[in-house]
């Protein structure tokens, strides 16, 4: 009966809808109008480069040189990626350190802000404010990037280690705070229970709290996988031409397209003639090949992403 | 946290806490410990800034050599022109980058069509995918004299061709487009998420007392979306002196012809620690960062609290 009733209800719903749809005013119709044109421009401004990439990336170095990057494409060949993946050990080597890299940090950074999180977010923790505040002052001032390189290169020995691409971005005390909120909203009754159960606190964190915020662990894994997959800037800090086989994607794809810079200006400047090589088309299908797997595996996370930032929406 | 909880908890005995609470106090060393190290500890190694590093001696061992490093660096009169980089390239980031947000948001959630905005919302997130090599890389696709899309276009339309790599003053809009176009899609979730949790029969009341959909934005929308606005300008005001690193370096690519219009503090002390090796020195432009930034995040957040103390970080 009841569900009927709603049912009714709903059927209403939508009677008004419609109704009001009908009576669509100058004012509703231009606010649809503005919104429809500038988000549908938007979006293709966004998705445009992408396009663009793909496209250059498979038309033939000769047509890039003699008429530029395509809008349309004019002309097909896998040359690029097959002189990109010409010498695939390189390559395979550093999508797998950036695979590696990307897992086990991953996984150790939730670990790490969802325990921390979990105990900051105990009620009848007498010391959390202060532990708390002692992450959060760390936010407010930090002594700069010469004694944190310092200290790494010189104390911790990070310099061309594979230390180097995971400890620097192991945690942060965003997602610290984030797992805070997200588990203080979890009723504390559970926790009393169990507690009365004889199951001791980390127990609790592993057995009942982990697999109430699954919401939470795909968002900061989401978060986390992303930071690293796409982080350039530690290995471009501790790691040297000697040990080139620790590269991280996103770094070797910035030293080759430097590297295809610098040919090109040699190049110009002794007059000699590159065409030999197809270093423009050979630059996007890098970029695309390094790009790829994280845009890839995107659509299947959209949805914890949307759900994800939404927790994050909260203050210190 | 009020006075009464306050005294409450330091009734609780040092002893006891650690007794009663040491399973939580061991799941939190990990973190702790990690914070002492990669926070704490550098934060000593500021003095560095008034010594004369040299590599036997390291942080602590090298001697003393007052305020050179400083001296140095005004005598370098590089500062005065990062620091105004900085400060107005994080002006426009914040100003237009909000405006574009909430302005993206409320447009979004207009939208009925669902397959129209699902499709148009992943293509919006679609650079915040992407590192700043990547977008590097795309911006040279779009911009290089002698291939780029946009010369070619320029061309065909009779134009001359742009060399935008040769043109400092183009920099801050071009920056500032490639920012707005990484981080809009992504930004607009937060302020999409508040405007789907405000109350729908205050829209339906609004209707019913004549306001129309533009006025329905201006009254109900936008005021309810304050708050958030407000707590992330607070945590973006904060970071204000912070140049972002990948922006400006994977773009600008140490071009020294375009320093003047794109150097900030993080790419001129990178380049003072990493090109030139002078540590010191670049440990001084890191101190005078961090001081700036500490003062501006507690100035910002005492006004706040005059406000309104709701949205106050801390």
């Amino acid at each position: 009966m009841a569900e009927r009733d709603l049912l009714n209800e709903r059927d209403e719903e939508k009677v008004v809808y419609k109704e009001h749809r009908r009576k669509l005013g100058a004012d509703a119709l231009s606010l649809k109008i503005i919104a429809y044109v500038w988000i549908g421009l938007f979006a293709i401004v966004c998705m445009l480069p992408f396009y663009l990439i793909i496209i250059a990336s498979f038309t033939p170095e000769k047509v890039l040189i003699r008429n530029g990057y395509p809008i349309i494409p004019t002309a097909f060949s896998t040359e690029a990626y097959k002189l990109a993946l010409k010498n695939p050990q390189e390559i395979l080597l550093s999508y797998g350190v950036t695979a590696l890299v990307t897992i086990v940090g991953t996984f150790l950074s939730i670990w790490l802000a969802t325990m921390t999180g979990y105990c900051l977010s105990r009620k009848d923790f007498p010391w959390r404010n202060a532990i708390a505040f002692y992450f959060f002052f760390t936010t407010l001032f930090s002594g700069g990037l010469v004694p944190w390189y310092i200290l790494c290169i010189r104390y911790l020995g990070f310099k061309n280690h594979i230390h180097a691409l995971i400890v620097p971005m192991l945690f942060s005390v965003w997602n610290m705070i984030i797992s805070k909120t997200f588990m203080a909203g979890i009723p504390s009754a559970i926790t009393e229970s169990a507690k009365i159960d004889g199951a001791n606190d980390f127990t609790i964190y592993v057995k009942l709290m982990l697999p109430l915020s699954k919401p939470l662990i795909a968002t900061l894994g989401l978060f986390s996988a992303l930071g690293y997959w796409n982080d350039w800037y530690n290995c471009m800090l501790f790691i040297t031409e000697s040990r080139s086989d620790l590269y991280m994607l996103q770094y070797y794809l910035q030293r080759i397209l430097g590297a295809a810079e610098a040919l090109k200006t040699i190049a110009e400047k002794s007059g000699m003639a590159v065409q030999a090589m197809p270093l423009e088309s050979m630059k996007m299908s890098m970029t695309v090949i390094a790009t790829g797997p994280i845009v890839l595996l995107y659509p299947f996370v959209q949805r914890y992403f949307v759900k994800g930032m939404t927790i994050g929406a909260v203050k210190g | 946290m009020n006075e009464k909880q306050r005294k409450k908890m330091a009734r609780v005995p040092f002893k006891k806490v650690i007794k009663k609470h040491w399973v939580l106090l061991l799941m939190l060393a990990p973190a702790v410990i990690y914070v002492f190290i990669f926070s704490y500890i550098p934060m000593t190694g500021i003095v560095l800034a008034f010594k004369k590093y040299n590599y036997n001696g390291g942080i602590y061992g090298s001697p003393w050599n007052g305020l050179d490093n400083f001296k140095a660096l005004l005598i370098a009169k590089k500062m005065g022109n990062v620091t105004r980089n900085t400060l107005l390239y994080n002006i426009v980031f914040i100003v237009l980058g909000t405006i574009f947000q909430v302005g993206s948001a409320i447009l979004l959630n207009e939208i009925r069509i669902k397959a129209f905005k699902k499709t148009a919302q992943a293509f919006m997130f679609l650079p915040h995918f992407i590192s700043w090599v990547v977008a590097g890389a795309i911006m040279y696709n779009v911009f290089s004299y002698e291939r780029g899309i946009w010369n070619k276009m320029l061309v065909s339309l009779g134009g001359d061709p742009f060399d935008l790599y040769n043109t400092p003053g183009a920099w801050p809009f071009v920056l500032t487009f490639l920012k707005l176009w990484k981080g809009t899609g992504y930004g607009s979730v937060v302020y999409l998420a508040a405007i789907t949790g405000i109350d729908q029969e205050m829209f339906e009341a609004a209707s019913l007392d004549g306001a129309n959909a533009w006025q329905k934005i201006r009254y109900l929308t936008i005021p309810s979306l304050v708050p958030t606005i407000i707590t992330l300008t607070l945590l973006a005001i904060g970071g204000i002196f912070r140049g972002d690193f990948g922006l400006f370096y994977q773009t600008v690519r140490m071009t020294s012809k375009l320093e003047p219009m794109t150097d900030v503090i993080d790419t001129y002390i990178f380049r003072l620690l990493m090109s030139s090796g002078n540590v010191s020195r670049s440990a001084a432009a890191s101190l005078y960062q961090s001081v700036l930034c500490f003062i501006t995040i507690n100035l910002c957040n005492f006004a706040v609290k005059k406000i309104d103390p709701d949205y106050a970080l801390y």
